[in-house]
């Protein structure tokens, strides 16, 4: 290096902060605190509101209707009423009504981005680059569909199944109310849903986007509320489909009310999935993904890939790799162009991802978190990987539904399907290996409803979604995921239903 | 040494033999690339916000690691000085422009370039072994690069020979490179992999590793004459070769950007690539490079643009 006179150190600079506008989310104007039922915006029948709060701030957001059994009345009476005039509308022409909202979002893009990013809490580049393009995609698909029922696969004509009840989780509100809203339509059917509730800002935009499109009135009904709002929903006769994405434990209440009702259900409930690493793998590619199947909107996704399982020969250096890699993870303001993760989206659920990390480490597994200050105010964990951990211990069991990260080993491909099954669960899978035929030996042998290799999180509209075991049942997406919302034209004259569907 | 161990790769990969059969084996042991993690990879890096010091910083790093290519038939030595010029002093209006790193230029006017380019701090870069297809004899491409050190250069950029390694001869690429970095001695050495004409991701991972292996200071994608040449994912990849490199031999290694970069968006879209994956002490001349011909104006307009608020207009920066 004699012949070199540069000397420069290593210039020091950061990314600035990039902070999206969050004056566009139009928090203080727009803002409708009040339930969508039948076209109009409606206080609760008794007045109560409650609040909702920026999980990165705790900043109080805005003030929303808390529905109670009457405001259910309501809302599901008037999507009864709209139910004969939307079922009887040529396909073509619901279709027109859901490319119109999907092009709506599409060029509301950013202010639905940064309101769902205020209220959730995840980074502005998932909102942004995810959650709404994804949502209005979903939108797009079903637009297709609506004058192509025909082909659903029940043969000519098949009847909408009526008044849907849909309750959403707090993970993804746009993009989970775009997967029960969209089939809904497309299939003549109309809806009542309830967001959840930390998270019902995005839902009623929503709402009034629906508004401002001239959707016809009580085709879709947005009330905001709590547990028992929900509960009360589901357990309404008027119903005739309940469609639930959340946790198992609710899934399974809401079975056991509905058994025997002859309402259809479609459960999406937790997932403790596992990410399978082969040593064959691309490395650096797999870490990415490994990155994206926890990481991804903090871990709060049902299907994230919780569980790595690691063939032992390249454990080492799979580990070594993702603690680089986790190094170089920006967490902070969501809000943040150049933020990769967010805040976690309620203090019960820091608490829930605190209590279950805390007995990882009880239970003698070794936690790691790379060095990143957590900002003062709001609920923040900083991604976490705990490695030398036991098929048997709590962290490899249970759904943490954070950015936690066991990492456990394998020795042979049967171990690696034995290990990966060994859970109540059987959402999703990752299989990361460069040999094609382990790939379809694997597939065939994961109980879980989505397996994706070589990559993980992918979600398509096309593309059905859903799982089996305690990871509930139904698909959503796709031809199958229609299904859900349709009945066959023969399968009985007095609407009655169908029972469960698969 | 770190304990770090890649696949299939315990050895100390500068200890092999240059035997075909171990070295091929190597090389073929290194973990393959999902061509379409990679892309989503680097597209997702792309999205990375850059605005205000941090713009002007990398602006600044960008021009420092440059160097300021011509490489044309029509080159004279005219054209050649007017250029170091520009090395030089890249905004004669503004005396905060750092310099370039260096000037890359054929053997045939390194003498000119020195000359300019004399006690300055900019280097003169030379490229050789029969550039841009590298088809002559081993001899003729240790005697282009003699010349070029001969008459002073600095840096010799070389070329490896695709056609061996597309046809699976590695040693024969190993022991090239190896005999020009004898030749170079103590003179730095880019090899250039050409990896548009190498075509999968995992070619060029491998080419890295050989080139790493041979001695390479620093790896380089393009010539330039070809199509395509410095692109996100393969500058990704090589990247990760001179990382996974240094960590299992404690050797750090450059890494040259070269061909079709032409704009400041895609220029710090590179050194954000470099800052997430080798960390920003790789930002310096000594372990990075961009090289360019054109790509210095759009730099020099949008730190105008920075500095006054508005976009100037290309007539106002000096060519060369």
């Amino acid at each position: 290096m004699s012949r070199y006179p540069i000397e420069l150190g290593a210039p020091a600079w950061d990314y600035a902060p990039a902070p999206e506008s969050r004056a566009v989310a139009r928090l203080d104007v727009g803002m409708q605190g009040r339930l969508h039922i039948g076209g109009e915006w409606v206080d609760a029948a008794d007045g109560a509101t409650f609040a909702t709060h920026s999980p990165a701030t705790e900043e109080h957001l805005a003030d929303v209707a808390l529905a109670g059994a009457v405001d259910v009345d309501r809302a599901v009476a008037a999507a009864r009423a709209a139910l004969p005039a939307w079922s009887a509308l040529p396909g073509a022409e619901r279709a027109k009504h859901l490319f119109r909202l999907a092009r709506m979002l599409q060029e509301r893009a950013r202010e639905f981005a940064v309101l769902e990013t205020l209220d959730n809490g995840k980074p502005i580049r998932e909102t942004r680059d995810f959650d709404v393009p994804t949502a209005a995609a979903h939108l797009f698909h079903h637009a297709g569909w609506a004058d192509k029922l025909d082909w659903a696969g029940l043969g000519a004509s098949p009847r909408p199944v009526g008044v849907v009840g849909a309750i959403i989780p707090w993970n993804f509100p746009l993009l989970m109310l775009a997967w029960k809203v969209a089939p809904a339509l497309a299939s003549g059917s109309t809806i009542v849903l309830k967001p959840a509730e930390t998270t019902p800002l995005t839902a009623l935009r929503f709402a009034e986007l629906c508004q401002q499109a001239d959707l016809p009135p009580g085709v879709v009904n947005v009330i905001t509320g709590a547990g028992a709002t929900g509960a009360a929903l589901v357990r309404h006769p008027g119903i005739d489909k309940v469609a639930f994405t959340g946790s198992t434990a609710v899934g399974k209440d809401i079975q056991r009310a509905l058994a025997g009702t002859g309402r259809r259900l479609t459960l999406e409930l937790g997932g403790k999935a596992a990410n399978i690493v082969f040593a064959d793998a691309a490395i650096d590619q797999a870490i990415e993904g490994i990155v994206d199947g926890i990481f991804f909107n903090q871990g709060h996704v049902c299907c994230a890939g919780s569980r790595l399982l690691v063939e032992e020969p390249v454990h080492d250096l799979v580990v070594e790799r993702l603690k680089r890699r986790l190094a170089t993870l920006r967490l902070g303001d969501p809000l943040d162009k150049n933020t990769d993760v967010g805040a976690i989206n309620s203090a019960a659920q820091l608490g829930r991802i605190t209590a279950l990390a805390d007995a990882g480490e009880a239970e003698g597994a070794e936690r790691w978190s790379p060095d990143c200050a957590l900002p003062e105010r709001g609920h923040w964990f900083p991604p976490t990987i705990f490695t030398g951990v036991s098929q048997s211990s709590r962290i490899a069991q249970e759904e943490i539904f954070g950015p936690v990260l066991s990492v456990l080993t394998f020795r042979t491909p049967e171990e690696a399907v034995t290990k990966a099954n060994n859970t109540p669960y059987g959402l999703s899978a990752g299989i990361w290996t460069e040999k094609g035929s382990r790939i379809l030996w694997l597939a065939d042998r994961l109980r879980a409803g989505v397996v994706w290799a070589n990559t993980f999180n992918r979600f398509d509209p096309s593309s059905p979604f859903g799982g089996m075991k305690d990871s509930g049942f139904g698909r959503e997406g796709g031809r199958q995921g229609l299904l859900a919302y349709l009945e066959a034209a023969s399968n009985d004259a007095t609407g009655a239903g169908g029972g469960i569907d698969g | 040494m770190s304990a770090l161990v890649l696949p299939g790769a315990a050895v100390d990969p500068r200890e092999l033999d240059g035997g075909e059969a171990s070295l091929t084996g190597f090389l073929r042991s290194l973990p393959g690339v999902d061509r379409v993690g990679l892309e989503a990879r680097t597209a997702r890096l792309a999205t990375r916000s850059l605005k205000h010091d941090t713009k002007r910083a990398l602006i600044d790093v960008a021009i420092s690691t440059m160097d300021l290519t011509t490489l044309e038939g029509a080159d004279t030595p005219s054209r050649v000085r007017s250029l170091c010029a520009r090395a030089l002093r890249p905004d004669p209006a503004d005396a905060s422009v750092p310099h370039v790193a260096a000037v890359c230029v054929y053997p045939d006017l390194v003498a000119t370039a020195v000359d300019a380019l004399a006690g300055s701090g900019v280097l003169v870069a030379a490229v050789a072994t029969a550039f841009p297809s590298g088809r002559a004899s081993l001899a003729v491409k240790l005697a282009d690069t003699g010349d070029a050190i001969d008459a002073g250069a600095d840096e010799i950029d070389m070329v490896i020979d695709r056609g061996a390694f597309l046809s699976g001869h590695y040693g024969r690429v190993l022991e090239e490179i190896r005999a020009v970095k004898e030749v170079c001695g103590d003179v730095h050495l880019k090899v250039i992999l050409e990896t548009g004409e190498l075509s999968t991701y995992d070619n060029v991972r491998r080419a890295s590793w050989l080139a790493l292996i041979a001695g390479a200071d620093v790896i380089k994608t393009s010539t330039g004459k070809v199509s395509p040449a410095a692109t996100h994912p393969v500058a990704l990849v090589m990247l990760e070769a001179v990382r996974d490199f240094h960590l299992i031999t404690g050797e750090p290694r450059g890494v040259k950007v070269a061909g079709g970069i032409r704009t400041t968006k895609d220029a710090l879209r590179h050194l954000v690539l470099v800052n997430e994956t080798l960390g920003a002490d790789w930002l310096t001349p000594q372990r990075y490079r961009i090289g360019a011909s054109g790509l210095l104006t759009d730099l020099l307009m949008q730190r105008q643009k920075l500095t006054t608020g508005v976009y100037g207009s290309a007539d106002r920066i000096t060519l060369d």
